[in-house]
């Protein structure tokens, strides 16, 4: 097996049920892992709700160390389109010319400075440098800041020992209630005073609305970021003949983008709270249990994508639901697509070969499936161009 | 060469014109607001959808079945929606007006 491979644990329970159960601390999860049954479970926001308890749609629960309500994540429709509207044109500037070239710039330093080292480690001294970098630009803010989100380390939330650590969190959440004092005291054009300048119907948005924001914002796209940095070099590794093809073939390189973020499906899954006594694959789910809505099974579903565990960099028809599906897709997948972009053909055009020099796989483990996400750590040398 | 007028979000036409690829690659060329093509073109993020003139379905050919199965979790769909990203670009389109529907 190769080492970037990432298996589908989900196939014979996808086949056969449609569905997966975990317990998740006392509050179980009912996984929906068809592609069609998630696409339709995403987009009825009335029977299976976002909007509830703050924490409790993510899996697994943060109920217990979170009380801030991300915003736009865990709202419903009406009141999640009026916040989302204020942010969309905000998070899609990573398509705007200057945009992409300052992440550019970011990439091939990091790309640059690498290769002058023998062999590293790809998720600590490339991956997390370049999110944290990135996410600078995201936010519209000095560059050294990345410093002090690079010295948290690789696990905001998540530390090694356990799934859900408060003390970590807390760092982060207290770090985002500092920034905020500070844009009220000085206003700037960054995303958090860009935030507190708005208005929803003649209100200003409040610190703690602002600050459900900025903790999605750092939440959401560090370990998916990271995961899916880490797993593209592992991909290249494996398969010298894509970076080869990359090269030659520049104009697919959106469409690898898209493949690559169907196969590693960075966030497994995402929960909601169940409204109404209900049913999905002819299997009963109670009013307030949960579900989840399995990207990663939805993403292998064979019904839908011809040869699904193989990267088919071209693959031209592709409905993945790798950012999510519906109200709630990701608000940061133009930024995500735009690292991945740049960093393919970054790589493509400076690199003839990647050695994997040793590893180890992250694993999750949700109920009866093991899934690898990506690599907790992923040493490589990178052989430059001639 | 053909020429396509694309209602934009705000209301403008915007008059695009171009010998191949797909709609969606064209809108994205002459910046109409409301087709932002999220996926590139893959069929996953329905950002390039838009709504075509009765007459204008004929020409462009039925959807496939993964684009309808996009389109019909769309809020503006309606018997003329499509995907811009599933439509190739041809002279038979000269002269087309069609609508964003997206946003």
């Amino acid at each position: 097996m190769k080492k970037s491979e990432l298996s589908d644990p989900f196939d014979q329970a996808r086949s056969e049920h449609g569905f997966g159960e975990m317990n998740d601390q006392d509050d179980p999860v009912v996984m929906i892992l068809g592609h069609k049954d998630v696409r339709k479970c995403a987009h009825n926001w009335k029977t299976f709700q976002s909007g509830a308890t703050p924490g409790r749609i993510v899996v697994p629960s943060e109920v217990n160390i979170r009380d801030t309500r991300q915003i736009p994540f865990e709202l419903d429709p009406p009141a999640h389109g009026a916040y989302r509207s204020l942010m969309e044109a905000w998070f899609r500037r990573p398509n705007a010319a200057d945009y992409e070239q300052s992440l550019r710039r970011q990439i091939q330093d990091m790309v640059d400075e690498v290769l002058e080292r023998n062999q590293f480690d790809v998720v600590s001294e490339f991956a997390l440098p370049i999110q944290s970098q990135a996410l600078t630009l995201l936010l519209n803010i000095p560059f050294k800041e990345a410093e002090t989100w690079i010295s948290w380390g690789t696990h905001v939330f998540r530390s090694e020992e356990t799934a859900l650590d408060a003390d970590k969190a807390n760092i982060l959440y207290d770090y985002i209630d500092e920034q905020i004092d500070q844009a009220i005291a000085q206003p700037g054009d960054d995303l958090y005073s860009m935030l507190l300048a708005s208005e929803i119907q003649g209100k200003k948005l409040t610190k703690e609305e602002v600050k459900g924001v900025m903790i999605l914002t750092f939440a959401g796209g560090r370990d998916t970021v990271i995961n899916s940095i880490t797993n593209t070099v592992a991909y290249l590794a494996d398969h010298p003949a894509s970076l080869e093809r990359l090269r030659q073939e520049p104009h697919i390189t959106r469409q690898a983008v898209e493949e690559l973020v169907r196969y590693f499906s960075p966030l497994t899954h995402m929960g909601r709270v169940v409204t109404e006594d209900t049913a999905v694959c002819e299997h009963a789910i109670k009013a307030d249990s949960r579900i989840s809505l399995c990207w990663a099974a939805a993403n292998r579903d064979p019904r839908v994508f011809d040869h699904p565990n193989e990267v088919i960099l071209d693959r031209k028809i592709n409905p993945h639901v790798g950012f999510g599906f519906s109200h709630h897709k990701c608000l940061g997948a133009p930024h995500a697509r735009q690292i991945l972009n740049i960093l393919l053909s970054i790589l493509a055009e400076s690199l003839d070969l990647i050695e994997i020099v040793d590893h180890k796989e992250k694993i999750e483990q949700w109920g009866e499936f093991d899934r690898k996400v990506g690599f907790d750590r992923l040493e490589v040398r990178f052989r430059a161009r001639s | 060469m053909a020429k396509i007028t694309f209602i934009d979000a705000d209301q403008n036409p915007i008059i695009a014109e171009g010998q191949s690829g797909s709609l969606m690659e064209l809108a994205i060329k002459y910046k109409v607001n409301g087709i932002y093509a999220d996926c590139g073109g893959v069929c996953s993020c329905a950002t390039c959808h838009i709504h075509l003139p009765p007459e204008g379905m004929s020409l462009v050919g039925k959807a496939s079945e993964m684009e309808n199965d996009l389109l019909e979790f769309q809020e503006k769909r309606t018997e003329y929606s499509r995907l811009s990203c599933q439509i190739e670009l041809s002279e038979d389109l000269d002269g087309m007006t069609v609508r964003v529907a997206y946003g």
